[in-house]
Order: C-alpha cells, then structure tokens, then sequence
C-alpha cells in the first residue's frame, strides 16, 4: 500500500523497495548482533528436528544394530542398510506396499468429491438467488464445529445396513461429507472476492450459471481450491481414526497409517521395521510440504479447526 | 483384492461421480423460464445438502438420543450415562487427562512457536529455520506418535560380556549419561501424560510459528522504528509493541489448538492405547463405542466431546472475523 501511495506522489517506486530491503537488511545484522537469541533460536530447531531425524538414521541401520545401540552411534561406527525398507514395503503377510496402495486409492475420490460438490453449493450460496438462501448457509457453517465423533456410530450402522462396511466406498463417502462444510465456507469466502462486474457482464451476454460456473469461476478460483486440495489430501492421508471405523477390518481397504498404528501396538520394540514403516508413511506428505509449501501452509492454516 | 481389482474401484467410482454431476449440470443448464434460477440452485446444492442431512445431522441427532440409552441402544436410562461420565473414577480419570491437554499444550505450544518467531523474525535463514519447525505439521500424529516412542523407548539393563546393555531410546540415554536409572518412561503414571503432551507440542508449536510470524510482520514498521529511536530496548519491545500487536492472532492460535488438542485421538491411541492412565475423552469415546461396544456411554462422551469443543469454535470464529477485517 505504502509504496503504492507514494508511486502516486511521483516517486518511483522502485527506490522505495530499495530503500525498503535496505531497512530490512540492517535490522537483519541487528537479530544477528544478539548471540543469545540465535542460540535460543538454534536450540529450539535442534530439539524440533532430533526427534524425526533419529528415527530416519535409525530405518537405514542393521535390524541387530537396532536392537542394541542407540542411533547416534551409527556416526562413529557407520553401518547402513536398505533392508528394512524392502522388507516392511514387500515382506511377510501384509506388506505394507499394499497399504500405500490403499492409502492412494481413499485418497483420490476423497478430496475429489468434496471439491466438486462445495465448489458447486459455495458458487450457489455466493451468485444464485433462491428461498432460504441465507439460513441454508448459516446451517451448513454451523456444521463445522460438530467433531466428527459425534456421527461415527450412526453412520457405521447404516453402512453395516446396507452390506457397505468395510469397503473402500464407505470411507470415501465418510470424508467427502466430514469436508464439505469447512470445503463449502473456505470456497465462498473466496468466491465472493471475485467481482460482481465480471458475473454480470457475462449474465448480459447470456451466459447461464453453469457456463458461468464452467468458464469463469473454475479458472479463477484455482488457488483457493488448490489450497483446499492439498489440505484435505494431508488430512485424508494423516488420518486414522475415520479409517479405523470405516476401514480399520480389512486388509484390503486400511489405508498406511492404520497399518502403522497396528505395528507399534503388535511389534513395538521392533524399531527398524517401525522406523521405515514411519517413514514410508511419512513421504507422500513430506513430498507435498517441500513442492508445494506455499498452498501447504495456506490450505493447513485455513483448515485448521477441522476434525 | 488385487492391485487390478482396487483400480477398477476406484475408476468406477470416479466414472459414476463424474456421469452424475454431468447430468446434473447438464439438466440444470437446460432449465428455463421463470423457475430456472430455482432449478439451477437445486442442481447444485441438493447433493450437497443430502450428504450433509444424511451423513452429519442425522447422525449427530441419532447420537444424541443414543446417549440416553443403555449400551445396546434398547432401554431408556436417561442421564444414567452422564452421570458415570461425570462420577465413575476411571472416567473422571480422562477428564482430568482431556483438561490437563487441553490446559498445557495451547500455551505451550503457542508460547514457544512466538518466542521462536520472534528470535528468526528477518534473519537471513528465516525460511529455512521455519520449515525446520513447520516440518511435523506435515507429518501425520501416527507418524510422530511412533518417532516419540523411539525417543522415549526403555530397555531394562541386562549384563551382558561383563558390559550393561545401551539404551536406545535418546531420552533414556540422557537419564544415563546425566549419571540417572533409565525409566520405563511410557507406563510410569502420572508423567506419561506429560510425555504424550509433549508430542502435540511438538506438532503444534510449528503452527503456532506460523500464523504469529505473520502477525508480526504486519506490525507497522514506523511504530517499531519509532520505538527503537526512543531507545526502546528488545525486552521492553516485545512486551509493549509486539505483545499488545499481535494479541487477535494469539487468540486465534491458542483457541484453535484448543480445539485440536480436545479431539486428540491419534497420539493416545498410536503410544499407549489410552493404557496406564492416558486416555483422552476421544479416545475414551472409540474404546467405550468400538471396543466395549457401550454405544451409551460411547455417544455420551461424543455429546460431551461437542458441548466442551463448541464454545471455543464459537469465540475462535468470531475472533477470527476481527483479525480478518483488520
């Protein structure tokens, strides 16, 4: 804004962002003049990054190393083994390549589903006219807060009902409903950000709602649903417990970290297993942080009271 | 099911979702006349609306009546449930553990996300510094839960060639190398409550970083200039300029991690199984419904799971709309 304002007052604005960086560099050597603070800071970011990178070094040692020393002492005397990986990933009776399977398919639909319907009902609730309007919104945003604790016991019983339980399809409708009322208020709000002008000139070339919907608002809410996308893949991802409801009997449906959390519990102190076990379920959202961290942060902060 | 088998679902299932909203659209385009409007909005909101009545406020309702029920749902009991929820020592245990979550970790993990904030605020490795501390947001609480436990892992001291056997777990190894008897950390009441804590810390605190490093950053640089000509030091700096600056999104922050921490499921179930004394009300709340088969007490905990949550969602939404409209 600052720089806007004075580009207007005849300056260029490039020497006010010149000006600006150099500010910006000299309270930089400022932060850096104080040695505590950088300890301070150097220490929290230690203790924050131990804790993963121990059990990383810990799923490349031997299983007997494991077994009988600690993980630090894998620097003094070096050891290293891709054993764990192929055998957690493709060894004994359920491997867990067979879970990521798993995990990728729930996925899919899930964040799939909840996009295209919220899209659709935030687009009506925003630009289309019709009785109720305003109370069927304030509804469906009041539905946030209900934890999703609340409907797990009914909708279990109609899914054993109807002979659906225990199959991939009760837990891609599960998170599609869990989503769509944060999915619904997230996509509104920055649906009503895009100008009225553009809506009606098209309405006066006699465009209707879905060549509107089609053509102009797809295109231009891109970001805002990305955002949205690749939070509800991580919560999808990360989740256990509609999993373990919905999922949690079978083999062929228990997305990775059902399967993770069975392991600590039957085989918890065979740590190089858990240790790569962790880690293949940790990739896929490793992956998403570091490429796409900026609609990470945004998706994950604007979700954040979801559950 | 083979690989082929669950892809042929899953392309099914697409196919169908696709074919339906195409018809849908389809129709809906078609409509014309004074009625189109309604038409229209129909198309696009009664799929929504049917999931949502079938599969959220049907089954909130239905748990709500359950919670007067005995556990198989047959007999009236009336609050009978509630009042074992509220007495029964075992459960009065969960709450007691459900407020200590929900009392320590918000200011903890708030608190230690703001002074870090604060500490990299400009320096020239900022981004990475953040990423380093946003990282375990990105990690699911399985996931964390099972790096926790690695840390926290106790193995009982054998003698073995005239040596005594290492601890593997890092926590454990400090307590010997600090000259202390390693514990069996895990089971050892009351702390391990403490210690599953510190696990939600772990993960929140990069939250916390977060959105409070952005609320710094909007502080109007001539204030702090300002301040800093008057000789304002970074002790004094901190408490009457950022402190009093940032105090919507500290709100915010420590509210949504309230409400994270009050439906903590994974962490407890993944570390103890809500053993030794740990569980939380949602965890509580899958063993009673999914284990004991006690769908009255199960719903009750899940109705007291959303009386406790819904005041703080209700404050965080309209602290939220300040910090948005500022």
């Amino acid at each position: 804004m600052t720089v806007l304002d004075s580009a207007a007052a005849g300056v260029p604005a490039t020497d006010l962002v010149r000006v600006a960086t150099e500010k910006r560099a000299t309270t930089a050597k400022k932060g850096l003049t104080s040695p505590w603070a950088s300890i301070a800071a150097i220490v929290i970011a230690v203790l924050w990054t131990i804790p993963t990178f121990g059990l990383f070094v810990t799923s490349f040692r031997p299983e007997a190393d494991t077994r009988t020393t600690g993980w630090w002492t894998a620097f003094t005397e070096p050891s290293f083994t891709f054993d764990n990986y192929t055998e957690v990933l493709f060894g004994g009776q359920s491997p867990l390549s067979n879970y990521f399977v798993n995990s990728v398919i729930i996925a899919i639909p899930s964040v799939l589903i909840p996009i295209v319907l919220a899209t659709l009902a935030a687009y009506a609730f925003a630009w289309m006219r019709f009785p109720g309007r305003d109370f069927l919104f304030v509804a469906v945003f009041a539905l946030q807060i209900v934890p999703l604790q609340v409907a797990l016991i009914p909708l279990l019983e109609i899914y054993v009902s109807t002979g659906l339980s225990n199959s991939y399809w009760t837990v891609w409708i599960s998170h599609s409903i869990f989503a769509l009322p944060l999915a619904i208020f997230l996509l509104h709000n920055s649906m009503r950000d895009i100008p009225v002008e553009l809506v009606e000139a098209a309405r006066v070339d006699g465009a209707g709602h879905v060549r509107i919907f089609t053509t102009i608002m797809l295109p231009l809410m891109k970001p805002a649903i990305a955002a949205f996308a690749v939070f509800q893949f991580l919560w999808v991802w990360n989740d256990l417990l509609v999993a373990l409801t919905f999922a949690g009997g079978t083999r062929d449906v228990a997305p990775l970290t059902v399967r993770v959390a069975e392991l600590t519990g039957s085989r918890g102190s065979d740590y190089y297993l858990l240790a790569a076990g962790a880690f293949v379920s940790i990739i896929v959202p490793l992956i998403v942080f570091l490429s796409l961290q900026r609609f990470f942060v945004r998706g994950l902060l604007a979700g954040s009271v979801k559950g | 099911m083979t690989l082929l088998d669950k892809i042929l679902q899953l392309g099914v299932a697409v196919a169908i979702f696709a074919a339906v909203m195409a018809l849908v659209l389809l129709l809906a385009d078609r409509a014309r006349g004074r009625r189109a409007e309604f038409v229209q909005s129909a198309a696009f909101l009664v799929p929504t609306v049917l999931l949502l009545l079938v599969g959220l406020i049907w089954p909130a309702l239905r748990t709500l009546y359950q919670s007067f029920f005995n556990r198989s749902s047959v007999s009236f009991v009336g609050l009978d449930n509630y009042i074992r929820v509220f007495t029964q020592p075992e459960l009065l245990l969960v709450l007691r553990n459900t407020a200590l979550w929900v009392v320590i970790t918000p200011i903890l993990a708030t608190a230690i996300g703001l002074v870090y904030a604060v500490l990299i605020d400009r320096s020239r490795v900022e981004a990475f510094a953040k990423a380093l501390i946003f990282l375990p947001m990105a990690i699911s609480f399985v996931g964390a839960s099972v790096i926790w436990k690695f840390l926290y892992d106790y193995k009982q001291v054998r003698i073995v060639d005239g040596e005594p056997t290492e601890q593997i777990g890092l926590v454990n190894q400090f307590i010997v190398w600090l000259g202390g008897d390693p514990q069996n950390l895990i089971i050892n009441e009351p702390w391990n409550t403490f210690l599953l804590i510190i696990v939600m810390i772990w993960i929140q605190a990069g939250f916390a970083m977060t959105v409070l490093s952005a609320a710094i950053k909007a502080i109007p640089d001539d204030i702090v200039e300002a301040a800093r000509l008057d000789g304002v030091g970074a002790f004094r700096m901190f408490f009457s300029i950022t402190l009093p600056s940032i105090r919507p999104a500290l709100v915010v922050v420590l509210t949504t991690i309230s409400i994270g921490v009050l439906k903590v499921f994974d962490i407890v179930r993944t570390m103890t199984g809500g053993q030794f004394g740990t569980s939380v009300v949602a965890n509580e709340f899958y063993d009673q419904s999914f284990q004991s088969s006690d769908l009255g007490v199960g719903s009750t905990l899940a109705i007291v799971l959303f009386a406790l949550v819904m005041p703080i969602v209700i404050y965080n939404v309209r602290q939220m709309r300040k910090v948005d409209s500022q």
